[in-house]
């Protein structure tokens, strides 16, 4: 377990991290997500120890380890570059931390064979990182990862230089590991598809501060305040503002693209602006007047050209409410 | 495509490159060609010398006049010497330059340049007396020690700008695999540096082989390296070109043929980053 009271971290005059309290489980696969500068980066090169904390304490399985050094804490790291020794072979790269905790010879190879074949390096182990492509040292810094058995790994925005087809099998590979070794997870990225689909528990950062915890379906289906709101979800959840959000007793009321129906008796009437087609599904841009332009996902046979005036209803009991503080309501 | 060039344009700029490069070469191979005359020929008119005889004299009356094989190790034990020195002292210190710079790296850095602006003679006075105090006239030991100072800038400088290249990340991930600072700079900053070290290396062999100033004020005869030995045939009882021709030619040969073939090595180890 790795728990976290009142971390902070600032550099010169600036607080970054102004204080956070967090606690990860065992086997958690735990995902930091933020807009860029959020601090996500950071809280995790603190508790990887690349960075001195300014104040607080991080204990790592009931040992302090605010002022341990990073290759006393146990972890692992995967780093957006991948970070791969380029002079070193496959091999050596996957032993190196074994060869740097002096681990028998014999045990070395075996556990580099084995970390190749659970990620298919097994044909790559006597090339060198720039012989490979980007999967492949992406693997290959993973391999480099379990070999030591930490007791939790930390991704930092790993699969950001990749491809978008590589992105999801990588994503998928990442998740299988996770299954498989039951090891904690930490996994900064700023891309909440990454989160939704492959966390336990989501730590939503903005500016340093935690804005919400909880599992990808909790942070979908109630959001903690409006940041949380328009950042987890894709499209974007709709936020409307004004006289047909205090209709509903409140400042601002949010109702997800999925969540509005086309119905020739909604209360809702808008003007299609534009409609993208993805086969699967139909994304309507509506001018809904005082609403607002609203995102609308319909079914993917639905035919809705730019002018056409439609109908829509919101879903009961799908929309959220929020109050002059940006905070829901119950 | 290709920006077009014509071919008129092509030629007179390759005749400028070889023209500039035969201007900049010339010295050396005036040099080579006057070694092969004899004493009279060498001070004819340039064509004169041209169409002349050629002779090994030079070189026999060299040899038998001085001893080239010390002053040749001298000069190896000196280059050689301090440039490993130097970078005994200016890996870890370029090392911390580049990883854990402070406020103040930078004026450190031009600190130790301004010292290279500093004319050699204005200490020149002051070190010879220690030297004198100190025994460590005409010794190699002492020799060592000033040439390790004075390029120690330049090395540190230059490391300096290689180890900034190496990406920070790849060390703190040698760092969260458990390398202690010693393993760091041991098995993934040096490999990935060596490069970078060794252009170091045999730039500053070279700086130290040519190294006219305190070789000459600090040497006589046990300690003294290849310039000492040229220049003990520009001496006051009258001018010897050929054998002043001869003798350079032989003090800059192997520095030559070392850069030569290494050059071409560490082009290879550059674009190969192929080190164990």
């Amino acid at each position: 377990m790795i728990t976290l009271t009142q971390v902070r971290k600032s550099f010169g005059e600036v607080d970054v991290i102004p204080g956070i309290d967090l606690a990860i489980e065992d086997g958690e696969f735990v995902v930091f997500v933020g807009p860029s500068g959020c601090g996500k980066s950071t809280l995790l090169r603190l508790i990887a120890g690349l960075e001195d904390t300014s104040g607080g304490i991080i204990s790592i399985d009931g040992v302090d380890a605010t002022d341990l050094p990073p290759a006393k804490r146990r972890l692992a790291m995967v780093f957006q570059s991948y970070a791969l020794y380029p002079h070193m072979s496959v091999r050596k790269n996957i032993a190196f931390p074994l060869k740097m905790a002096g681990m028998d010879p014999a045990e070395q190879e075996r556990r580099v064979n084995h970390a190749a074949k659970i990620l298919n390096l097994g044909n790559y182990l006597d090339r060198r990182p720039g012989q490979l492509s980007g999967g492949q040292r992406q693997r290959v810094a993973i391999g480099r990862a379990i070999v030591r058995e930490p007791t939790a790994f930390l991704f930092d925005e790993p699969l950001s230089n990749l491809d978008a087809a590589l992105r999801v099998s990588m994503r998928q590979e990442i998740s299988e590991l996770h299954q498989s070794l039951k090891t904690t997870m930490i996994y900064v990225t700023h891309d909440q598809v990454e989160a939704m689909t492959m966390a336990d528990k989501i730590v939503v950062l903005n500016a340093g501060r935690i804005e919400q915890v909880g599992s990808p379906m909790e942070l979908y289906r109630s959001p903690a305040n409006l940041f949380v709101a328009g950042f987890i979800g894709s499209p974007k959840m709709n936020l409307i503002e004004g006289p047909e959000a205090a209709k509903h007793a409140a400042t601002t009321i949010g109702i997800r693209p999925e969540h509005i129906d086309i119905s020739a008796d909604g209360p809702w009437e808008g003007v299609v602006g534009l409609s993208e087609h993805l086969g699967s599904d139909t994304f309507l841009k509506v001018n809904a007047g005082p609403l607002g332009t609203l995102t609308v996902r319909a079914g993917g046979e639905v035919m809705m050209h730019p002018g056409d005036t439609v109908r829509m209803a919101p879903q009961p009991g799908k929309l959220l409410r929020f109050g002059a503080d940006g905070k829901a309501m119950a | 495509m290709a920006r077009k060039v014509s071919n008129t344009r092509k030629a007179v700029v390759t005749a400028a490159a070889w023209t500039m490069g035969f201007l900049i070469f010339f010295p050396i191979l005036w040099i080579i060609i006057l070694g092969f005359k004899s004493e009279g020929d060498a001070i004819k008119t340039p064509l004169q010398v041209l169409f002349s005889d050629w002779t090994l004299q030079s070189y026999h009356d060299v040899q038998e006049r001085s001893n080239y094989g010390r002053h040749f190790w001298n000069s190896v034990i000196l280059s050689v010497g301090s440039t490993l020195i130097a970078l005994a002292i200016a890996i870890p210190a370029a090392w911390s330059m580049a990883f854990v710079p402070g406020r103040r790296t930078k004026d450190l850095l031009m600190w130790m340049l301004s010292t290279k602006m500093m004319p050699a003679v204005g200490v020149l006075v002051p070190m010879y007396l220690l030297f004198r105090d100190f025994g460590l006239l005409d010794s190699r030991i002492g020799l060592v020690a000033v040439l390790t100072l004075i390029n120690l800038p330049i090395v540190v400088w230059m490391l300096y700008t290689y180890f900034k290249e190496i990406p920070g990340e790849i060390l703190e991930a040698a760092r969260m695999d458990g390398a202690s600072l010693r393993s760091e700079i041991l098995y993934v900053l040096t490999p990935m540096a060596v490069p970078g070290i060794a252009s170091t290396l045999l730039l500053n062999i070279i700086l130290a082989w040519n190294e006219a100033f305190w070789t000459l004020q600090l040497t006589t005869s046990q300690a003294a390296p290849l310039t000492q030995f040229i220049a003990s045939y520009s001496s006051p009882e009258g001018l010897f070109y050929a054998k002043l021709s001869a003798a350079s030619t032989m003090a800059i040969a192997p520095i030559l043929i070392l850069g030569w073939f290494s050059q071409k090595q560490l082009v290879r180890g550059l674009t190969f980053g192929a080190v164990k």
